[in-house]
């Protein structure tokens, strides 16, 4: 198990509400038009302490934003809002300022294992030269020396005898000795943090739990702190000292491995615990699982971005129309395939197009009476259904549809509870 | 060597069976035998997991058991479906069962379907093109049927695949694949490109199937995890060959080969308490090594292991079959017995390097 750092020790890399927004232009055409442009937010508002010596955790689906996280922390993404600060040998620097020459210096610091070692190296280059480049990248060694380094490295990370892999390029190793070598490159130049992104999952059952083992075994002997991003649960739960949950740009959930895994809290914590195929024939999928896909970051929902796969949401995380497009199309999936009571219904309901717009009001059809009882019906199916929470009046509108109108949304903050951060109405000092 | 591997009676209920299956793949090092001698049953209505490392024949066995083998593939053996043999007639008549008969689940939903055809399309070819003469308000009725089945909504019906959402173009594949309700259905890696919880989501739906449509599944994955989930039956592959087969529970909690007990502890799961793993790299399929083609990695191994190949059969009463003479002489088998002295002696293994590994 990897070492416990001191819970006191002081942070080597600290985000504060760390922004990473991208515009999406789109097309020539939509700009002529003058249509708006949009914005993914794929970090929202991101506070974490990356302490000295631990494993940090980052767990998320595709399109947590994850990957964005960890590039940033590298620099590699443009920061919109907040910051990122280093804490190196020579005092605190802003990573999210930083340019050219400064940011260069950064990565003999803070360097990156990246997901796909078949893509991450250059097919050109030998092993030798692709380990060595960032050293003569940096001017830090060359000739005799730059030679000598490069093989400490590579018999570092068991790429020995040195001879056999040296001359290799890169099509000539398998997909475990292939991340060694990526390895062997991040580590050259002796970083302090190692930002690890998926470094697994690309790898066969058999090597992976050989390539976290030398993970391990460098951290020990260089001193490093790991960044360890991931979709991957269960190896997050035995590598990491610390683990932060991501959904939709913002961490969910953040506190000690043992806490999370013993007690999870977020639902989504819980929903992701409980997907996990196990070999254990006896333990089984949970049943309850969430429904749907996460959203379009572009457009977030209201509220809680979880809400509406959440299977214990409240009146207050964010209901709105868009929620109503699943509740009907679960309807109609049900309904046991009676094409006309589908047609009949779908008149009733109308434009399921107009609900797209964000909005805590809608109006539904053209007869409130019909409506209304379309809505009875659906809600006599599965009475549990927190959609229905959410709706706090529904009357006939003047235009003759049924207007319904939600609650406020409350947008939940990290808060501590029980020895973890959770962002959910449900849990935290301040319970609404 | 078929006939000596076959200690099990043909199943009655068999939906597939499959005899002495070979694959070669013409490459410049020569004939690589992808798949080597495969004895396999499909049972009616059941799910079996076919599961190994990258490279160790799974997908081309998937893909050879349809005829969907590239070019420069030559494939030998009996694949008998329905009372027929699939390798004994002409390409025309084995083309007809395809899609029809005997199904395919790709992995990549989004490069499978035409981006320029709406769902309803695409509904419309399949079923034209495999039951001539259809009516379109059959079409119409057995293609929502079959979205409804896969929790997809009427609404979507003229919708483009690019409207959905990656588990739901998968959930779109699996049901435009059992809409022609084949007796058999190939699903390569069907959840390895999606998110967890969509992964087990998908995974639900497969392990319902059973109860909804009369179709026998080959399930190809990696991921053990899946197979426990959602199979009755296992085969573990390893280098072309079928090394282990059984009971999905079965074979999780005794397991028999060296090779499945090693893969199922270098798997890291939920209550992994220490990292293991197996030393080596799978052989090069153009030159194998002889005996046992685990036993340069294996930790059992002993000298008759690199010498004579272990038969697939049962070794313990109530277990899977297995090919690992570990299994017959510590379950204390006829053929376990028989060894000689010599034979039991552990063998003397080159050593691996740290760095030989897949």
């Amino acid at each position: 198990m990897p070492t416990r750092p001191e819970t006191a020790s002081p942070a080597v890399v600290e985000t504060a509400g760390l922004e990473v927004h991208y515009q999406l232009q789109g097309g020539a055409l939509s700009r002529l038009l003058g249509l708006r442009s949009r914005t993914v937010k794929a970090v929202d508002g991101v506070d974490l302490q990356l302490r000295r010596g631990e494993v940090l955790g980052v767990v998320g689906e595709s399109g947590s934003g994850k990957t964005t996280l960890g590039r940033a922390m590298l620099g590699l993404a443009p920061t919109t809002a907040g910051s990122i600060t280093y804490h190196g040998s020579d005092g605190a620097a802003v990573v999210s300022d930083m340019k050219g020459k400064a940011l260069r210096r950064l990565r003999t610091d803070v360097q990156m294992v990246f997901q796909d070692p078949g893509a991450a190296l250059n097919p050109t280059m030998t092993i030798e030269q692709a380990v060595g480049h960032p050293l003569k990248i940096h001017g830090l060694a060359s000739g005799e020396e730059l030679t000598r380094r490069v093989h400490e490295t590579l018999e570092k990370v068991g790429l020995a005898p040195v001879e056999r892999f040296a001359d290799k390029y890169p099509r000539d190793l398998s997909g475990g000795q292939k991340q060694r070598a990526v390895i062997a490159r991040a580590i050259v130049m002796g970083p302090e943090v190692l930002v690890a992104d998926e470094p697994v999952s690309m790898l066969d059952m058999s090597v992976r739990a050989k390539i976290l083992q030398l993970m391990l075994d460098l951290k020990d002997e260089l001193g490093l702190t790991y960044v360890y991003i991931t979709h991957d649960l269960a190896s997050a739960k035995y590598f990491c000292d610390r683990v932060a949950i991501m959904y939709l740009g913002r961490v969910v959930e953040v506190g000690p491995t043992e806490e999370i895994f013993a007690n999870p809290k977020h639902p989504y914590t819980k929903a992701l615990l409980g997907a996990i195929p196990d070999v254990d024939p006896e333990r089984q999928v949970a049943r309850d699982l969430p429904r749907g896909e996460i959203p379009d970051a572009a457009l977030p929902p209201l509220g809680c971005s979880f809400h509406p796969r959440c299977p214990v949401a409240r009146e207050e995380c964010g209901w709105e129309s868009r929620d109503l497009r699943p509740l009907l199309e679960t309807h109609w999936t049900h309904t046991d395939g009676d094409a006309a009571d589908f047609e009949a219904e779908r008149a009733v309901v109308g434009d399921l197009d107009s609900f797209d717009t964000p909005s805590s009001t809608v109006t539904v059809g053209r007869d409130h009476e019909q409506v209304s009882a379309l809505l009875d019906r659906i809600r006599a199916e599965d009475p549990d259904e927190p959609f229905w929470t959410g709706v706090a009046r529904a009357e006939a509108d003047p235009s003759g549809g049924t207007r319904l109108t939600f609650h406020e949304p409350v947008d939940p903050r990290l808060r501590r509870s029980g020895g973890v951060d959770v962002a959910c109405v449900r849990y935290g000092e301040d319970p609404q | 060597m078929s006939t000596t591997t076959t200690d099990r009676t043909p199943d009655a209920g068999a939906v597939l069976d499959v005899r002495d299956l070979r694959v070669w793949y013409g490459t410049e090092k020569g004939a690589v035998q992808a798949v080597d001698g495969v004895d396999l049953e499909l049972r009616r209505g059941e799910i079996l997991g076919l599961v190994g490392e990258s490279g160790c024949g799974k997908s081309t066995l998937g893909r050879g058991l349809l005829g969907l083998l590239p070019d420069g593939a030559a494939r030998d053996g009996s694949l008998v479906f329905d009372g027929k043999d699939l390798l004994a007639m002409s390409p025309r008549e084995a083309y007809k069962r395809r899609g029809k008969s005997l199904g395919m689940i790709f992995q990549e939903p989004l490069t499978r379907l035409n981006p320029l055809m709406r769902v309803s399309e695409h509904f419309e070819e399949t079923l034209r093109t495999h039951e001539r003469g259809i009516s379109k308000k059959e079409v119409e009725a057995r293609s929502l049927e079959a979205l409804r089945v896969m929790g997809i909504p009427p609404t979507r019906f003229r919708a483009y695949p690019h409207e959905f959402s990656g588990g739901m173009r998968q959930r779109l594949l699996i049901a435009l694949t059992l809409v022609l309700r084949p007796a058999f259905v190939v699903a390569d890696e069907p959840t390895t490109a999606l998110d967890v919880l969509v992964e087990a989501q998908i995974i639900r739906i497969l392990h319902d199937l059973r109860s909804t449509y009369d179709t026998s599944m080959l399930l190809i994955t990696h991921n053990l995890g899946i197979i426990a989930e959602a199979c009755d039956r296992v085969a573990v592959m390893y280098a072309g060959k079928i090394v282990e087969v059984g009971e999905a529970r079965e074979v999780f909690s005794r397991p028999q080969h060296s090779y499945t007990r090693e893969l199922l502890r270098s798997t890291i799961s939920l209550s992994t308490t220490g990292l293991n793993f197996i030393e080596g790299a799978p052989p090069d399929l153009s030159d194998p090594p002889p005996g046992c083609r685990f036993h340069p990695r294996c930790p059992d191994a002993m000298t008759v292991c690199g010498q004579r190949e272990p038969v697939l059969r049962q070794v313990r009463d109530g277990g899977s079959d297995a090919a690992c003479w570990h299994a017959e002489v510590s379950e204390g088998t006829d053929a376990g017995r028989a060894l000689s002295a010599e034979e039991t002696q552990p063998l003397e293994r080159k050593e691996i390097d740290v760095a030989d590994e897949a």
